[in-house]
């Protein structure tokens, strides 16, 4: 037999170089974050721009310098090398850390905004170039959760190079995010229009449909007419068609706003999401909870609306404000992202968020969507259950060569990724031959 | 009430345990002195490389197994007594059955080197093998693997992924062409070196090197070159494991020795996965040894069913079989020999990228497919299996592949490359393809 002749071969190799470049990297991401933190003492009011730009810019550019040269350390792949070694992904003490710092942050933004007065200052000048007003509390919320998205979607592109599905996904998701909650809305406001969000509905945003919020919109006129029809339309056609067709996941991991930081920031714990049957009880009761109170307060809100105040009296707003407390503030802030690096980046979509619960519904009961499973390939190794970021079992309906048609799943296309063997492949599909059962 | 007593948790044990629950209610223990809860092995790499913990690489959650009533135990055996129907246990104690079954696995192959048996001188089979890479990987910085099969390819990639130099010492002419065509074989060689790892082809082990620590320090090639290592890894194949039948009246071969429903020549005893030898039942042909999952798997889910009382013959179906080279994944349908066949021809594509590729072996006569190995692509199983047992033609089959395609959405599309290719390679057969159209 003739030799092996290869030619042009890249081959990878530890590189200093590289190493050096990624150290740099975090040097400047450092220096970032010190000028960020230095920020909220004040000293930056005397060159705010300068400021922003040692703060946010060196945080964005540090962040990208160390996370864009991964792509020239090994080839193409899933490369999930030590993650449950690292004490940042594997809930050690820097991810305990890091949850408390997130906790903090959320703590600060919902009660004690006024902490955050220097930093809300810091984008004045982006806030007037395109919102036409100062900054405030949830302009600095959603800068920051933008720059989250876009930095570490960059990221996620980077680690799924390989896998088009994961590419496209998270470009959506970044396009979303950007486009449709940060600068539509900016330039809404600028327009001297309401602020409206396209990308997310009823009963995510509860209030949307709330009378009030209807209310209000109905008396701005032509654009205010337009977002009701918007938000009415995309809860009550929108949604169960586009899910029949395409599943959950064409909300989930491709525009929702949650999950788009879920799918970029909180990539890193995924595998953290508890996949024990025990969890899946938990979220069931859970989540339908959620749906059951937001629906009965929404309707009591319209009942009491209906019939002029007699019903609820002053109680309407308690009502609503309890659901905006206890379910948008603490659950879907707080422990929906201060948690990511202990209990996994879904934990308010898998237990609270009431538009999934819908979704999901749908989903499982009528829907073209499933995930395949390939014949008998599957060796049952179980990453595809480790990595699912709503901890399901996918591996328990893999081995039996069953596919999984469950209504957690938001679409994200890791387990498909993750298997060795080429098992897993989302599809959109008959209905009636989704689930595959043979035995 | 009848009581199954099987020795050995892997997948095969398992499988039998699981099986026979769904149809019966006799009495089961599972004994394994490798872990008390069934883990995937296939998981094993993963531990290593931290993508996964012991924990997850439990199929079934510890709730499980009293839920279904299969007893679990923790144990090791060391003799069976068939006159008695007893196992006699390494604690002294015993064990009764009514049934018996031996699914014990492998044993790491190893071929008399000098030096096999030092410190830091392993293969990677169960459990404890892991537990011992630990210890013998620790702060290391070159390690040498002899042998390149799957869990070769494995074990350099486990270690690499720990910044542990590799080199692969491998006695063929290129990697698993004992098992894979030549081309294809290059492809994989080709994704080794790029991952920096040294490849030494048609290489052999003459010995294996002591330090003062008494610990590996090299090994020596028949060439005569030594490699400095401080750990070596043995992967040149397994053989059955059939340690626990030695001194018993059970029948042995280089396996457990049954016939084609996993009997023994003891009644009531059976065997299953990679520890028995399948007689054959023709005259002068070769017996078997299945050594991978999926035969694991099969031979559990069959015997089984005998075990219930379907006395059913086992049958393998259609052959197929998947494993992953690095980053490439590998999967086969049908048969696909190394060296083509009397009577066979071969239509194969490669991507210029050499990540992808796939190769359809077919009859000569009539163009019927007999296998196929496809790389960097996934296919759907059913599909393939399906146009084995049809018999359907190779141009047939390049016409249809996206059809059998199961790569997830928004992949590229190699299927037209794929056809153009054959076209090129056969124009004769486009006319053909014609007619089976318009007859189809």
């Amino acid at each position: 037999m003739e030799p092996l002749i290869i030619d042009n071969l890249k081959i990878y190799k530890p590189d200093k170089n590289l190493e050096l470049i990624k150290k740099i990297g975090l040097l400047i991401l450092g220096i970032g974050v010190i000028m960020l933190l230095v920020s909220l003492t004040g000293v930056s009011a005397i060159a705010p721009t300068l400021f922003l730009f040692l703060s946010f810019g060196l945080s964005i550019i540090g962040a990208l310098t160390y996370c864009i040269p991964v792509y020239k350390e090994a080839p193409p792949g899933i490369k999930n090398n030590k993650i449950f070694f690292n004490s940042f992904t594997s809930k050690g003490t820097i991810a305990w850390f890091v949850g408390i710092i997130i906790t903090g942050f959320y703590v600060l933004l919902y009660w004690f905004p006024n902490l955050l007065e220097n930093w809300i200052r810091l984008l004045d000048s982006i806030s007037y170039s395109f919102r036409g007003i100062k900054s405030d509390q949830w302009f600095l919320y959603g800068t920051f959760y933008t720059l989250a998205i876009l930095v570490m979607g960059i990221k996620m592109i980077i680690k799924y190079r390989h896998n088009r599905y994961q590419i496209i996904r998270t470009l959506s998701v970044m396009f979303f995010q950007l486009g449709f909650a940060y600068l539509i809305p900016a330039i809404l406001l600028k327009l001297n229009q309401p602020e409206f969000y396209f990308s997310y509905f009823w009963p995510l945003k509860y209030h949307y449909l709330f009378p009030g919020t209807v209310k209000g919109l109905f008396s701005s006129g032509g654009i205010g007419y337009f977002m009701i029809f918007w938000g009415v339309v995309m809860t009550f056609i929108a949604t169960p068609i586009l899910t029949y067709f395409y599943g959950k996941r064409w909300y989930c991991s491709w525009v929702c706003g949650c999950g788009g930081l879920a799918e970029t920031a909180g990539d890193p714990f995924r595998h953290l999401s508890d996949n024990s049957l025990k969890a899946w009880k938990i979220e069931r009761w859970m989540i339908h909870s959620v749906l059951v109170f937001i629906v009965i307060t929404t309707a009591l809100l319209w009942i009491n609306s209906a019939m002029k105040g007699t019903v609820l009296g002053n109680s309407s707003l308690a009502f609503s404000k309890t659901y905006g407390f206890l379910i948008g503030s603490v659950f879907s802030g707080i422990v929906g992202v201060g948690f990511y690096p202990i209990m996994g980046n879904r934990v308010w979509c898998r237990f609270g968020c009431p538009m999934a619960a819908i979704l999901g519904i749908i989903q499982r009961f009528k829907s073209r969507f499933r995930i395949t499973t390939n014949g008998g390939q599957c060796i049952a190794c179980g990453n595809c259950s480790t990595y699912c970021e709503m901890g399901i079992d996918v591996r328990a309906y893999a081995q039996r060569g069953e596919n999984i048609v469950r209504a957690s799943c938001v679409g994200c296309g890791i387990c498909a990724a993750v298997c060795p063997r080429g098992v897993l492949n989302l599809e959109n599909g008959n209905p009636n031959e989704r689930y595959n059962l043979e035995s | 009430m009848e009581l199954l007593v099987i020795i050995g948790n892997g997948i095969a044990g398992i499988t039998i345990a699981r099986n026979v629950r769904k149809q019966h209610d006799m009495k089961i223990t599972v004994i394994s002195s490798e872990s008390k809860y069934f883990f995937a092995r296939t998981a094993l790499m993963y531990i290593y490389m931290g993508h996964m913990r012991f924990e997850d690489t439990k199929p079934y959650e510890d709730w499980f197994w009293e839920k279904n009533r299969i007893d679990l135990v923790y144990a090791h055996v060391d003799r069976i007594d068939t006159d008695n129907k007893l196992l006699i246990m390494n604690n002294g104690e015993t064990i009764n059955y009514d049934k018996l079954v031996i699914a014990t696995g492998s044993h790491t192959n190893k071929f008399g080197w000098p030096g096999q048996d030092l410190p830091g001188v392993q293969g990677l089979i169960t459990l404890q093998d892991l537990k011992l890479l630990e210890e013998n990987t620790k702060d290391i910085k070159h390690a040498v693997i002899i042998g390149g099969g799957l869990i070769g390819i494995e074990l350099a990639e486990m270690l690499h992924s720990r910044n542990i130099h590799v080199t692969f010492l491998i006695r063929e002419y290129y990697y698993w062409d004992n098992i894979l065509p030549k081309e294809d074989s290059q492809l994989i060689c080709k994704e080794i070196l790029q991952h920096g790892f040294d490849l030494m082809l048609k290489t052999n082990l003459k010995e294996i090197l002591a330090g003062e620590n008494g610990r590996v320090r090299a090994v020596i090639t028949d060439e005569g070159d030594e490699i400095e290592c401080q750990f070596v890894g043995l992967t040149p194949g397994v053989h059955p494991n059939i340690d626990v039948v030695k001194d018993s009246k059970i029948e042995t071969g280089k396996g457990v020795l049954v016939n084609e429903y996993f009997e023994t020549n003891i009644s009531d005893v059976y065997a299953a996965g990679d520890c028995v030898e399948i007689k054959s039942n023709r005259e002068g042909g070769r017996n078997r040894f299945e050594q991978l999952w999926y035969t694991g798997k099969m031979h559990g889910e069959a015997l089984a069913n005998i075990i219930c009382g379907n006395r059913t013959k086992y049958d393998r179906g259609v052959w197929f079989n998947s494993a992953k080279f690095l980053d490439i994944e590998y999967q086969t349908y049908g048969f696909v020999s190394n060296v083509q066949r009397e009577g066979e021809k071969t239509f194969l594509w490669q991507d210029s990228d050499m990540k992808h590729s796939v190769r359809i072996v077919y009859k000569e006569d009539d163009n019927s497919i007999v296998g196929v190995n496809v790389y960097g692509i996934r296919l759907r199983h059913k599909v393939f299996e399906n146009w084995i047992k049809e018999k359907k033609t190779v141009s047939y089959v390049v016409h249809n592949l996206r059809e059998a395609n199961f790569d997830p959405e928004f992949y590229k599309n190699y299927e037209p490359a794929i056809l153009e290719e054959f076209k090129k390679q056969n124009p004769e057969m486009e006319n053909s393809i014609l007619n089976e159209n318009t007859f189809a």
